[in-house]
């Protein structure tokens, strides 16, 4: 659905740095980085709101760079995006920003739009102005939805909203995937940034880190929820670990603590086995990323 | 059908959804040709990701347990559970085999053994 090569953009003291990365068709990839890393500058590529130095973005299987405008309108009516404020001038109503982004959007459903505003709780006689952030937030993943996506993007689209209505949120796109493969049209795609790791955790299949504008990894998310794993070591566990077949395969990464050595195992079953008396646990994203973005290699 | 998954247990979670599969085939609470839920809807139930329900069915296509038709879904294979049962048996087998090394090994009576597994039995 989306493939991106070796995409450039430099903007001064900040550039993209030969990043690639995919959305396959029935995947969600989840996008994570520090702020600053370059998330929102991929977003806009994709978007053709800016335009990269250089690097490919093929959206639908077409290269974006040598699209004719009529082609990039088709193209880009088939996304949907949701940005982490509400778009809509806060005076109208709810049901005013359906009736925009209805001739915005040639396949909107007002239908659809309705039901899910039902569904999310965003009440249509409200102006946007009074809606609570979250609630707002709601507003725009219906509108987004309403008009029949094929990928999404979600740009930081879950923050501001409470557990709950993360909840939700993260419920109907799945259903959104779910009814998309059954009925054969709907949100085929999913690319998602987000600094909330338990969302990632439930719905992403991929998971790619940035930072500084570069890729620092692009893994299956149950490689980092279900295979990987952190141990916690002394000096002369992390020796032994360092010497062993598993410390010699492959990088090895590391986090000095206060009083311990964290080490990010890539299979905490296989682990386990070797190294039986070593405490090691499953590893959540934050830390995976901690171990990416400020550990060290062993 | 009750699938169980837990992060906190050693096995991965496809092996664990895998195994639960495997046990209600055996047990017959999955009939021969009874459809299992789509990937993704077993993904979204259990709140994991496609790619782990895609591995749990593909190791138990793999096994011979289920088959999957290409725009129907995945069904339980007819015969699974005599296959399964003789595999059950063959490990059974193998775990006899063992007592009754170590039991000779350790100069204990067939007879001893009998008793032991018998007391087992009523303990259960």
């Amino acid at each position: 659905m989306l493939q991106i090569a070796g995409l450039r953009k430099c903007y001064g003291d900040f550039s993209l740095d030969d990043v690639s990365l995919q959305v396959p068709e029935g995947c969600v990839v989840g996008l994570v980085g520090a702020n600053g890393a370059g998330k929102s500058t991929i977003i806009k590529c994709i978007l053709g709101l800016t335009q990269p130095d250089s690097g490919s973005i093929r959206l639908f299987g077409e290269e974006l760079a040598g699209m004719s405008q009529a082609d990039f309108v088709q193209a880009r009516s088939r996304i949907g995006v949701v940005f982490d404020t509400c778009a809509f001038p806060d005076v109208l109503s709810v049901r005013e920003a359906a009736r925009i982004a209805s001739r915005a959007y040639p396949a909107f459903d007002c239908g659809l739009f309705d039901s899910l505003a039902d569904r999310l709780g965003v009440p249509c006689k409200k102006r946007v102005k009074e809606l609570s952030r979250g609630t707002g937030m709601k507003l725009s993943i219906a509108l987004a939805l309403a008009a029949r996506p094929e990928l999404l993007i979600l740009d930081e689209a879950t923050a501001g909203l409470d557990p709950l209505a993360r909840g939700e949120v993260i419920g109907l796109l799945r259903d959104c995937m779910l009814q998309a493969e059954e009925e054969g049209c709907g949100v085929r795609g999913i690319l998602m940034s987000s600094h909330i790791s338990e969302d990632l955790e439930k719905l992403a299949d991929y998971v790619v880190c940035l930072d500084e504008g570069k890729v620092v990894f692009s893994v299956e998310a149950c490689q980092i929820t279900d295979s990987a794993g952190v141990a916690h070591c002394t000096h002369s566990d992390l020796e032994r670990v360092r010497c062993s077949d598993l410390g010699q395969l492959g990088a090895l990464r590391v986090l000095q603590r206060p009083y311990c050595i964290d080490v990010l195992v890539p299979d905490r079953q296989a682990f386990a086995l070797v190294f039986p008396d070593i405490a090691i646990e499953r590893v959540g994203l934050d830390e995976y990323l901690a171990f990416f973005l400020k550990g060290d290699v062993l | 059908m009750e699938i169980l998954v837990s992060n906190g247990s050693d096995l991965p979670i496809y092996e664990q959804i895998a195994s639960q599969i495997k046990n209600a085939i055996l047990s017959g609470d999955l009939e021969p040709e009874q459809k299992l839920p789509s990937i993704r809807s077993l993904a979204n139930g259990l709140g994991v990701s496609v790619i782990t329900t895609k591995r749990a069915y593909a190791d138990l296509e793999a096994a011979g347990l289920i088959y999957s038709v290409q725009g129907k879904g995945s069904f339980v294979r007819g015969g699974s559970v005599q296959f399964l049962r003789e595999e059950r048996l063959r490990c059974i087998e193998d775990l006899l085999s063992r007592s009754l090394e170590e039991a000779k090994g350790a100069g204990i009576s067939l007879e001893e053994l009998h008793q032991m597994l018998e007391l087992l039995a009523e303990g259960e």
